[in-house]
């Protein structure tokens, strides 16, 4: 087998990573965050109107209710129509829209889908992800802490926080709106990626027990290296099913795969060329301060 | 011994294609019958279609929220929708001051949003002192019916009451009081109909005219007869999605998970050979048991869900790469085929459960914190991840030993080296 020397240019794989990270938050600052009405309030329309159709018809439907509201459309013929709308729609207005497209594209009810968020829902939903994603990294820290040691730990954590920076940094740059899936997302990689890095710490731990001195660099080349087909065989299984699910979903699916396709090569990057080298970083450093 | 392992591994296998088998058609022996696990499991209005309304109780500070209106309000809620025939409704108490409604596979969802959100206070005005003479509380019975229309010419929908006696009475002086003047009847201070005293009544009947369809007039029927809530509600979400496009998106995602699905298994069989083989077989018993368990623990499958269970068979077969590696890399040291699966299962079996607990504990937060759809997708996960240590680890292990025993191998090839 042969053994790759990924300490040498852990300072190039930093780089790289930080360069993203900093572009995202560079565009968060300027462009901010697409927020989805699931965090501003809204209503989504999905018609599926089963043959060819102009944006300008949806739009003169939509026009009446939300002149800034994007049409845009969806499935392989582009043959639904997906409405988004800021503004949310009552029931009155919804009745209204819905009864247009019945005329103008002579489509059942049936096949209309609506979802309409108020405002108050988005501010419960941004405090409890905010909740969910800190309780999450605590208990993963607290159980690596449990069955490492802590600097594997916080190693472990940093790489957690870096595959979340990298999936909003490619949202914020593409400007792709943020709902509730994208959340949901986000914790999936967290159990992804920390599934991925605790395999080669795992390896790590078993390495050093064969070893009376430590060598940091050897170490972390060495099982990296070893685990290294695994780390890339099982992200292309998961990206295998993952990307069958983005192409051939429906529009409620791809919302929700695309981020776990971000966020699974980010985490495969993270955890063989971010925590393990940082772990060394970090076990060497506090083992020369005793 | 070689003989026997060989006849187990064939039977074994025999059985998961029968279970497999059972999982897709369903079995009919006699009078016992096996339905097809699709039609088991419940699904989520998302994929049968169906309205979700969640409400929120506004808090007026002379008159506070408390669990006893909430559950008034649910009451009158339900009489409403039991009047549009809904099938298994759920109305639920959400926190403290929240209504969730779920209407599956309900065609018109419109109809009953309206009828659902409406606070429904109606009242009798006299208009000349702006004085409320009798409201919804007074009447005893209400039904929609034709009665003929003022023009003489035709029939009209109306509504038909009959108020309680002390309403009767109310009503009997009132329109003593205001012959040939108007009595408004007003819903949540909307004028729906504004007729003229013509005469003294007397019993206590009467009709409300101003329905421009039966339907309409059934509805206002089902509204007054249901009651007022008892406090007025706020519509906070509103999703509901038609029964076709649900049944579009039902099998257009199982569409591709099946192909998610072939192509892993491709990719374990030409990546690792005869152990890949044992895996696919591992695999295919892991998605019979996820969907069992599933139909067993009345779980509903959303769309995010079966997101999850594609995304769990992604992972699943990552006990198996981990298992596999581990063993090709004591094969490289030059151990024997036997000793290297025993030993290759061994060590991966601490990585694949440390691995999978730290997974585990973000789906659990998933599940606590996600709503809706999202925890559905929490549920499969999570019963993924503990199904699949079972099959990648157990199944797997048993059927290769089997394997190896029945066909005396000593050729690595097999084993992709």
């Amino acid at each position: 087998m042969k053994v790759f020397d990924f300490m040498k240019r852990r300072n190039l794989w930093f780089g790289i990573s930080i360069s993203f990270i900093l572009i995202g938050l560079l565009f968060i600052v300027i462009k901010g965050v697409n927020l989805g009405i699931d965090f501003t309030g809204g209503t989504t329309i999905q018609a599926n109107i089963g043959k060819a159709f102009e944006i300008s018809e949806v739009r003169g439907i939509t026009d009446k209710f939300d002149k800034e509201a994007i049409v845009t459309y969806a499935g392989q013929n582009r043959d639904i129509a997906l409405v988004k709308t800021k503004i949310a729609l009552n029931v009155n207005q919804q009745t209204e829209v819905i009864n247009e497209f019945r005329d103008k594209f002579a489509i059942q009810q049936t096949n209309i889908q609506f979802e309409t968020i108020g405002p108050t829902i988005g501010s419960e939903l941004t405090r409890q992800a905010l909740l969910a994603l800190l309780l999450a990294n605590v208990g993963i820290l607290v159980y690596v802490s449990f069955r490492f040691e802590w600097r594997f730990g916080v190693a472990a954590i940093i790489a957690l926080i870096h595959d979340v920076l990298i999936m909003l940094a490619v949202y914020s740059v593409a400007q792709i709106a943020i709902n509730a899936s994208f959340i949901a997302a986000i914790l999936t990689i967290v159990g992804y990626s920390i599934n991925d890095t605790i395999v080669i710490f795992d390896r790590i731990r078993e390495n050093r027990r064969r070893v009376k001195k430590v060598d940091h660099t050897a170490l972390v080349n060495q099982s990296v290296s070893e685990t290294l087909s695994r780390s890339i065989n099982t992200a292309l299984t998961t990206l295998l099913t993952i990307l069958a699910l983005y192409i051939l979903g429906v529009p409620a699916i791809k919302d929700f795969a695309l981020p776990l396709i971000v966020g699974i090569v980010a985490g495969t990057y993270s955890s063989i060329f971010v925590a393990s080298p940082l772990w060394a970083i970090l076990d060497q450093k506090l083992k020369r301060a005793h | 011994m070689k003989s026997k392992s060989l006849i187990i591994f064939t039977a074994i296998l025999l059985l998961i294609s029968f279970l497999a088998y059972v999982a897709v058609y369903g079995l009919n022996v006699g009078k016992y019958e096996v339905l097809p696990v699709k039609n088991l499991i419940r699904l989520g209005l998302d994929l049968r279609g169906g309205a979700t309304v969640l409400l929120q109780a506004k808090d007026n500070p002379n008159d506070p929220i408390n669990d006893e209106k909430i559950s008034r309000a649910i009451a009158t809620i339900r009489e409403r929708i039991d009047a549009l025939g809904v099938t298994e409704p759920i109305i639920a108490k959400v926190g403290k001051d929240r209504i969730e409604v779920q209407l599956p596979e309900i065609q018109d969802p419109q109809r009953a949003l309206e009828l659902i959100g409406q606070t429904a206070q109606l009242e009798f005005i006299e208009e000349e002192t702006q004085q409320v003479i009798l409201t919804g509380n007074d009447i005893k019975k209400a039904q929609a019916e034709y009665a003929p229309s003022s023009d003489g010419l035709g029939q009209a929908p109306v509504v038909a009451f009959e108020l309680s006696p002390e309403g009767a009475k109310k009503f009997a002086e009132a329109t003593e009081r205001n012959l040939n003047k108007i009595i408004g009847i007003y819903l949540d201070k909307k004028p729906i109909s504004l007729p003229k005293v013509q005469s003294v009544i007397p019993n206590g009947k009467g009709v409300i005219t101003g329905s421009a369809t039966m339907e309409e007039a059934g509805d206002l029927a089902t509204l007054i007869r249901a009651g007022a809530l008892p406090v007025e509600m706020e519509t906070l979400s509103v999703t509901a999605v038609g029964p076709q496009l649900g049944a579009n998106s039902f099998e257009r995602s199982i569409a591709a998970g099946q192909i998610g699905v072939l192509l892993v298994l491709l990719f374990m069989l030409f990546y690792y050979r005869l152990p890949g083989l044992v895996s696919d077989i591992a695999l295919l018993l892991y998605i019979i048991i996820v969907l069992t368990v599933l139909a067993l623990l009345k779980a509903t499958l959303t769309l995010p869900g079966i997101a999850g269970i594609i995304l769990s068979i992604g992972m699943a077969v990552d006990a198996n790469v981990i298992i596999f590696e581990r063993i090709r890399e004591e094969l490289r040291l030059g151990k024997t085929l036997r000793a290297s699966v025993d030993s290759g299962f061994r060590r991966a079996f601490l990585t694949i459960f440390d691995s999978n607990i730290t997974t585990l504990i973000a789906a659990v937060v998933l599940f606590y914190f996600g709503t809706g759809p999202i925890k559905g997708f929490a549920i499969t996960l999570s019963v993924g991840i503990l199904l699949s240590m079972f099959t990648a680890i157990v199944v797997t292990k048993y059927l290769l030993r089997l394997l190896i025993e029945g066909t005396r191998m000593k050729s690595l090839k097999l084993f992709g080296l």
